[in-house]
This record gives structure tokens, C-alpha cells and sequence, in this order.
């Protein structure tokens, strides 16, 4: 599975980092950005699939499953 | 047939064409309200308080709040407000004072948030969590003896104005004068300027006296820090600085005490989830979220740039759009069972802080003291109820929440 942020949607709620800290980083401003490319550990992918759910601004795609 | 209202009972409103978010009615009970608009009128209209707008259903919330192009934050408070009404001459300086970035649009917001932002991360606000357990330990000792407490006054009310205090470094015994003024701000004062004027020139001239000290000599505090901040290469001017130091102070305060005593109004009533949260504390983040969704205390407004029809309504320049984040968040299009309070929700992109550009820059700051209010009161008054459902008082309009909350406790 990979994922990525969309940072021009990315209105930094941090919904994400908090459901999921192992797959995003925050910026100074608090922007989300995905971590290691994008790439979600097997472990992870009920966090990734979280993280798109609880977005408010839709800035979090699945862009392979 | 003719009607007629007697004085001692209240008109039937028609709520699609003639909401009034002051109606005692609206203001205690809005749920059944927002329900019959969705479903008949999801953009309703009113000439009250001057010509606006209201749209109830999530998807409406969400598009207008991404339409900068036609929605603008030059006004964002429900009821219009006249500023220039004030004879006092010492209120002339601040006339032109705003509230950078929330009552700004791009280019003007783009840089004063982005100067913003970095103070609110996580992890800036982290350093004020320990702080802030003790402010509530500290509090909950006043009354713990005596089986019976105000929650609103006697707690909700003392933790946020006592935080932002401490962040801006404005002195604590400022507690009590910072939430009257936020009050006839925001509460009392949105529909009589005569108490909102007077509020708002008190609070001004103590920022404006605090940042010129701060430039003198700086200290280590936030206030500090943004008098100090360059914005390519050049000072940031006063009256931004001003006008973003009065957000500060007005943006936390009520919002974040209405949250902590909804969560606390909620928790008083059911049992259950008192103990699902003793006994799985992990599940707290979540759970705050939770009660920010089915208690979203804040409606901002917009104000339309030009003439423009949205889904069929004919919005004119200059009219009002209330954004009723609080009613999106409990739309039955979004959200499954959007009236129940289910602490472990999985689904859940509420809009309790906004969405778009203005997303509330002070939500990881609104975490954190509810996250560490509910958890002090929990740690110490597990087991409490109301003392009479029907004595609690609600403040709303712009910002809702309880504002008389007895509960009583063995």
C-alpha cells in the first residue's frame, strides 16, 4: 500500500499523525507529509486507511492498495 | 384567519426564513432545529440581525468553507457589529484593528498565519501540558470536599484564559478581567454594542501597553516572540500584532471552556462512558474528538465578496453566512448515529475547528487542555451527576457551551 499527502489540501488538523505517527511527519507549521515515500508497512494499513477516513480536508489518497 | 401572539407565548418561528441563532429555543436546543432544516431547507435565510444565510449539512459547510473566492472572513461574527458606534476618543487608534489571520483573506492571512502556525505544532504546545494538569489539580482541590461544584464557573471557565495567559506571558491575576471581556466580547456583547464596545477597548489598550513593553524588553514568552518575528526582512506592523494578540486572547478562551463543559455536561449523564475512559485511558484522543464533534461549540460567519448564487440561493453582497460547523458535524449524510456520542467513533472528519484556510490555528492548544481537563476531573471526581438537568444554563450564538453546571458527587 502507498499513500500521499496532498499539501496543497493539507490544512494541518494532524488527524493523521495522531492515528497514525508512524507514516506522516509535521512541519514547523504543522503541514502533514508522508514518511518513507509513502510506502505503508503491512502492520500499518488499517492506520493509513484511519488516517484518509478522519481527514477533514480529503488531502490523504491511497494511491496504490 | 388572522394570528395573533399573545406576549406570554412565543411566536412559532419559521426556522427556514426567519432563524434567529439568540432564540432561547435555538440556543438550548438546537439539534431538532438543524434536523428540520436539512431536511427541508438546508440553506436557510433570515433578515434577523441583518440578511444572512445558514447551511446546515455537512457537504454545504465544507464547499463554502473551501470557496474563498466568494466567501470572505473580512466579518466573521454571526451578528453584525458597529464598530465606529464608540464616542470614546481613546478608542480611535483601534479602530482599524482586526483580527489577523481569522478575519483576513489571502495575501494578508497567508503570512500572518503562517506566522501563527509554528507556536500552535504539537509539539510547541506540548511544554504547557504539565502546567496544565496542575492548574486543574489545583482547582478541583477547591471544591473537592465540598460534594459539589460548578463545573462551568468553578473549572471549565478558570483553565483556558490561565493557559493562554501563561503562553503569552500576561500574568495569571489577569484570569478573571481576560474572561469578562471575552465574555461582553463575544457572549453578552455580540448583540449590544454598548457592552462589546467598552470590552474591546479595555483589552486593546492592556495588549497594546503589554507589546510595547515586550519591544522594550523581551522576555520568554509568545508575546515576545511574535514582536520579535520578521516577515521578509521587515518588522511585523503594530497593528497586526495587536489585532493577532487579541485573537489570541478572544479565540481560546470561551471556545475551549464551552468544550471542556459540554464534555463534562455529557460525561455527567453517562455513566458508561465515564468508565470506558477510566478503564481504557488510550482511548482519550479519540474520545475528545468524539465530544468535539457532537458539541462543536463554534459557528464563525462569512460575508459574501459580490452577488452569487449558491445551490439556488440568491446571496447578495454584503450578506452574512453563518457557518454552522456545529450542525455539519451532526448531519446524518456524513455521520452514522450522528446524535449518539460513541467515544470510540472510527469515522470521524468533524469540522469542529473549521476546515479550509482558516482551520482553527489554536486546535492542538483546544486538545490538550480538554484532553488533560477531562482527565484530571475523571482522576478525581469519577463518579458525579448533574444536580438538576434543568438548572443548566447554555450560552450560544457564536460560541456554545454550558455556563451554570451544578454537578454533585459523593
Amino acid at each position: 500500500m502507498k499513500i500521499t499527502v496532498e499539501t496543497e489540501k493539507c490544512q494541518g488538523h494532524n488527524r493523521c499523525f495522531v492515528v497514525a505517527p508512524l507514516l506522516f511527519e509535521l512541519d514547523e507549521y504543522g503541514y502533514a507529509h508522508e514518511v518513507d515515500g509513502g510506502d505503508v508497512p503491512p502492520d500499518q494499513q488499517e492506520n493509513a486507511r484511519l488516517a484518509v477516513a478522519n481527514c477533514p480536508e480529503k488531502a490523504i489518497i491511497i494511491v496504490e492498495e | 384567519m388572522t394570528t395573533e401572539t399573545r406576549p406570554d407565548q412565543p411566536k412559532q418561528r419559521d426556522w427556514a426564513t426567519d432563524y434567529d441563532i439568540f432564540d432561547p429555543q435555538y440556543v438550548r436546543d438546537p439539534y431538532p432545529i438543524w434536523g428540520e432544516l436539512r431536511d427541508k431547507c438546508p440553506v436557510a435565510h433570515t433578515e434577523n440581525w441583518g440578511a444572512s444565510w445558514m447551511p446546515t449539512k455537512y457537504a454545504d459547510l465544507f464547499a463554502i468553507a473551501q470557496d474563498i473566492e466568494h466567501f470572505s472572513s473580512r466579518e466573521i461574527l454571526v451578528a453584525p457589529v458597529t464598530t465606529a458606534a464608540s464616542q470614546d476618543p481613546e478608542a480611535m487608534p483601534f479602530y482599524g484593528v482586526r483580527a489577523p489571520p481569522i478575519s483576513s483573506d489571502p495575501p494578508e492571512h497567508t503570512w500572518t498565519r503562517k506566522m501563527l502556525l509554528p507556536h500552535f505544532s504539537i509539539k510547541a504546545v506540548a511544554p504547557y501540558e504539565a502546567g496544565t494538569r496542575e492548574l486543574c489539580g489545583k482547582l478541583i482541590d477547591e471544591f473537592i470536599d465540598k460534594g459539589r461544584a460548578d463545573a462551568a464557573v468553578d473549572y471549565a471557565q478558570q483553565i483556558p484564559p490561565r493557559v493562554i495567559a501563561r503562553m503569552l506571558g500576561a500574568g495569571e491575576d489577569m484570569t478573571d478581567t481576560f474572561v469578562n471581556w471575552v465574555r461582553d466580547l463575544l457572549e453578552i456583547g455580540l448583540s449590544r454594542p454598548e457592552v462589546r464596545l467598552p470590552a474591546r477597548l479595555a483589552l486593546l489598550k492592556f495588549l497594546d501597553k503589554q507589546i510595547n513593553e515586550r519591544r522594550e524588553s523581551p522576555r520568554d514568552d509568545l508575546l515576545s516572540r511574535l514582536v520579535a518575528t520578521e516577515v521578509d526582512g521587515e518588522p511585523v506592523p503594530h497593528e497586526i500584532l495587536l489585532g493577532m494578540s487579541l485573537l489570541l486572547v478572544v479565540a481560546g478562551i470561551d471556545t475551549t471552556w464551552s468544550s471542556i463543559g459540554s464534555a463534562l455536561w455529557h460525561l455527567a449523564q453517562h455513566p458508561e462512558d465515564r468508565k470506558m475512559l477510566i478503564e481504557q485511558p488510550e482511548l482519550m484522543p479519540n474520545a475528545v474528538e468524539e465530544l468535539l464533534r457532537a458539541y462543536s461549540p463554534v459557528t464563525m460567519a462569512r460575508v459574501m465578496h459580490s452577488d452569487y448564487e449558491y445551490d439556488g440561493c440568491p446571496m447578495k453582497t454584503d450578506d452574512r453566512v453563518l457557518m454552522n460547523f456545529p450542525a455539519a458535524n451532526r448531519d446524518p449524510e456524513k455521520f452514522e448515529e450522528p446524535d449518539k456520542v460513541i467515544l470510540d467513533r472510527k469515522f470521524n472528519p468533524h469540522i469542529a475547528f473549521g476546515v479550509g484556510i482558516h482551520r482553527c490555528a489554536g486546535s492542538n492548544l483546544a486538545r490538550m487542555e480538554m484532553k488533560v481537563a477531562i482527565e484530571e476531573w475523571l482522576k478525581r471526581v469519577p463518579d458525579y451527576r448533574l444536580e438538576d438537568p434543568s438548572a443548566v444554563t447554555w450560552a450560544g450564538g457564536q460560541v456554545r457551551g454550558p455556563r451554570q453546571l451544578t454537578v454533585v458527587f459523593p
